[in-house]
């Protein structure tokens, strides 16, 4: 088994090791589950996952960082770190290992929404692209912000303020694409400024995906934007995991 | 085994480490001396390739620590500074993770977890949540896991720090007589136990060696006193 691997599984056990990712899990399909419900639902006659997804970038840029707050944070307050890097592992391998346990507990989460969809078949006839690609997205983008949080989890050893940091820099991406900030860099600057920044918000590559389009230049901006934050985390982590 | 070769590592405007070198060979239990902010803990994490150094390098096991870090690390066992280990685990599953990261499976894992916990006598604690255990089973959990994959190199970082003078005992008991085929690095503050168990000492002070001999050389230069030479060169600098 390679070393990538007993890491994941670690990591990933861990997560359970604790009541905390219970408390998480249950706030997440909870939230998810209310707005999708106590919206306009029963009265829009649409059998449609849409209200879900839109409420996903919102709630992942709280629950990514909850998730992986504890991630490298935790290792450097506890000294394990210095064990865990000395053992026959590069620091990358580490790194994704960590990021992959952290992942596939979301994805788990994803799965657990799944009965939202059960009910609308039951209830009439939803279409299963939009679904289906809904849920792509959302694992990626999810992917992706918790490269994010992790990266901030590297740079200090306190919880809190890597749940603070990874949940500003995900707000960020999502703020990026919203009318009222493209509004105003609309208003103030030439239109190529905000197109670029229309193009960098996670909001918007997401929003594409939800209602069905999978583009390319939508899934290399997830897949850049989780790879360079693993990136980051693995350089920050030479420089930073002695102090 | 180990070759240590003018290795400095400053952290902001302190010299942590400033060009220390020495070699240990096969069957030699090395003790490193010195008072509490010496550079023991900052040498020690650079052979294991925790810290990268700023100049100077080292070799162990023929493998330098620049070039090929991983191969270094895959052949010793370290106890970090405080033994610290993975509280929510039980020993168990910690040492089943160990042996995953050393590429132990199977039969091989069983038999080498059945020797470590026979050797650090853990076996009674051995479905526990490690965060439950004392201090002392703490330590000799993470002595355990540095035995594993049964290395020719030890690097140990106070493995007797906070134990019971009984716990001392077992532990030095088990250092001596694991040493005859094996490198064996030890840091401490505590004299006595380097003329327990090292066959060599090297008194370091503002990361520099200041003494290197037998633990009865350096008892000799103090008058028959180890502490009486430890106290005059570790304080002599630092007036200077």
């Amino acid at each position: 088994m390679s070393v990538v691997l007993a890491v994941f599984k670690r990591e990933f056990k861990s997560y359970f090791g604790t009541p905390l990712a219970y408390v998480f899990l249950a706030i997440f399909l909870m939230a998810s589950s209310l707005w999708m419900f106590m919206g306009d639902f029963f009265l829009r006659g649409e059998a449609s996952m849409t209200p879900f997804f839109a409420n996903i970038p919102a709630l992942f840029a709280v629950f990514a960082p909850l998730i992986a707050m504890r991630m490298w944070s935790e290792e450097r307050r506890t000294g394990t770190i210095e064990m865990l890097l000395s053992l026959p592992i590069t620091t990358g391998q580490a790194v994704v290992g960590k990021f992959l346990a952290a992942w596939v507990f979301l994805f788990i989460s994803l799965l657990m929404t799944l009965p939202i969809y059960f009910t609308l078949l039951v209830l009439g006839r939803p279409e299963f692209g939009p679904v289906f690609t809904g849920y792509f997205g959302a694992f990626l983008l999810g992917g992706a912000y918790l490269a994010i949080s992790g990266f901030f989890s590297v740079i200090t050893k306190s919880q809190v303020i890597s749940f603070v940091l990874g949940l500003i820099a995900c707000v960020a991406f999502l703020l990026l694409g919203q009318p009222f900030i493209l509004g105003f860099l609309d208003a103030n600057f030439p239109a190529f400024v905000s197109e670029m920044f229309e193009s960098l918000s996670a909001s918007t590559q997401f929003d594409k995906m939800q209602r069905g389009m999978i583009e390319v230049q939508s899934l290399l901006f997830m897949l850049a934007l989780t790879v360079g934050f693993l990136f980051a985390s693995s350089v920050m982590l030479d420089e930073r995991k002695a102090a | 085994m180990i070759k240590v070769d003018n290795l400095a590592k400053r952290f902001g405007a302190i010299r942590a480490v400033d060009g220390i070198s020495f070699q240990v060979e096969k069957g030699e239990v090395l003790g490193f001396l010195g008072p509490n902010g010496a550079g023991k803990s900052t040498t020690m994490k650079m052979l294991t390739c925790f810290l990268r150094p700023d100049s100077g390098t080292a070799s162990l096991a023929g493998y330098d620590i620049l070039d090929d870090p991983v191969a270094v690390r895959s052949r010793i066992g370290y106890v970090p500074e405080n033994s610290p280990l993975y509280d929510e685990m039980s020993v168990e599953a910690f040492l089943r993770f160990m042996c995953d990261m050393r590429r132990l499976h199977g039969g091989v894992a069983n038999a080498a977890i059945e020797r470590v916990v026979q050797q650090c006598s853990i076996s009674n604690v051995y479905h526990q949540v490690i965060a439950t255990l004392s201090k002392g089973y703490k330590r000799r959990v993470g002595l355990a896991q540095a035995f594993l994959h049964d290395p020719d190199i030890l690097v140990l970082d106070e493995p007797t720090d906070g134990l019971d003078p009984n716990q001392k005992h077992d532990v030095r008991e088990m250092l001596a007589s694991m040493g005859q085929d094996k490198c064996i690095i030890i840091s401490t503050h505590i004299l006595e136990e380097v003329t327990a168990i090292c066959s060599r000492a090297i008194i370091i002070a503002r990361g520099k060696v200041l003494a290197d001999g037998t633990p009865a050389e350096l008892s000799e230069r103090g008058g028959g006193k180890m502490d009486a030479y430890f106290r005059e060169i570790t304080t002599k600098e630092g007036v200077a």
